[in-house]
């Protein structure tokens, strides 16, 4: 494939991403005041991260059982009000020592 | 703002973004690995990733590109794909500071990433406004690490050990679940919101017909309609639209 094609690939990727993005933030500038609205904004990330993290998080490693695993630490150490660094952190750990256990035993 | 509350909030930015930033690292690597795969020079995934900076919508341009297919259908696709990040960007369009003018708004839209988002409205609870220089900071390593990941896949794919990329990738989901745990944890309002929209996602990713939809549109979908469902039983309470303990909890830190 061409380098020109590839660039307007990357260029119709890019634009169209972007002006998703950017349009929302440059033409709201007003304070939104239904309440509905505003509870609506006020529960999407929580939604989408809901979302986004079950069921996605099964398959983020190597396995199901290394995924538990993590998953299970991140809600224990959140639900005791970590931070977010070490919540991704002991994740990843619990996750590394999984592997390596199921691989010894 | 004085000099030492910037530097804290540029420093509290530029933590909240590590982890983003590692768990990004395991993801952007297997799209430049993917796309040198599929016969793409490495110079181009690394500019696809440094300029979309997000992953579903780069995974599916992949697709399109191996298949030569039209322009439209790549606009499209990113379109229907990325739609979310218009719902983020709205919402963060009511939680900026006073100082966000036209620019300032045009370079923290490059970075609307799912985790960027999530993580910064965390830090925008309790009436408190985003500040410009704590996005800053927030955005540095989730740039730096989409980037630096695809150029390692693509370069040299065998440089991360399995063991440690399998690691890697559960840091992002390590911090959405500290993100949402505690507030739910409070508040039965978002565990009922949290709770739907997994339920609804769970449904998309395992029912008959519905599993075929993309990841972006399963997104929207669960994200309105359990943010819809939330605001239709729980209406935050006027004035503040926070609950208090995130109030607290973040009052110091941001």
């Amino acid at each position: 494939m061409s380098a020109e094609r590839l660039l307007w690939y990357t260029a119709v990727m890019a634009g169209v991403t972007y002006l998703i993005r950017v349009l929302p933030l440059v033409l709201f500038r007003r304070e939104i005041k239904s309440p509905f609205v505003k509870s609506f904004l006020y529960y999407i990330p929580y939604a989408v991260l809901g979302a986004m993290t079950i069921p996605a998080v099964f398959s983020a490693t190597r396995s199901l059982v290394s995924a538990c695993v993590g998953l299970a630490v991140a809600v224990i150490m959140a639900w005791h009000r970590k931070g977010l660094l070490p919540v991704a952190i002991a994740a990843c750990a619990a996750v590394f020592v999984t592997e390596w256990l199921m691989r010894m035993l | 703002m004085n000099a030492a509350e910037r530097r804290q909030a540029f420093k509290t930015g530029f933590f909240d973004g590590l982890p983003i930033g590692l768990g990004y690292i395991s993801v952007s690597f297997t799209f430049g690995m993917m796309a040198v795969e599929k016969g793409m020079p490495a110079w181009a995934a690394i500019l696809i990733s440094f300029t979309n900076l997000t992953s579903a919508g780069q995974f599916a341009g992949l697709d399109v590109i191996a298949a030569s297919g039209s322009m439209i259908e790549m606009a499209l696709v990113q379109l229907v794909i990325n739609l979310r990040y218009a719902l983020m960007s709205l919402s963060w369009s009511q939680r900026l500071g006073p100082e966000f003018n036209l620019i300032k708004r045009m370079i923290i839209a490059y970075a609307d990433t799912d985790e960027v988002f999530a993580v910064s409205s965390a830090r925008a609870v309790g009436g408190k406004r985003l500040r410009f220089i704590y996005m800053v900071g927030l955005m540095i390593m989730p740039v730096i690490g989409w980037t630096g990941g695809t150029v390692i896949g693509a370069l040299a794919s065998a440089i991360l050990p399995d063991a440690v990329r399998s690691a890697l990738g559960l840091a992002i989901y390590g911090m959405f679940i500290a993100i949402i745990v505690p507030p739910a944890r409070d508040h039965r309002s978002v565990a009922v919101v949290v709770l739907s929209a997994v339920a609804a996602s769970c449904l998309f990713h395992f029912a008959p017909v519905l599993k075929r939809l993309s990841t972006g549109f399963v997104i929207i979908i669960c994200g309105i309609g359990a943010s819809a469902l939330g605001a239709w039983l729980f209406p935050v309470p006027e004035p503040d639209c926070k609950p208090p303990d995130l109030e607290e909890r973040s009052a110091h830190e941001c």
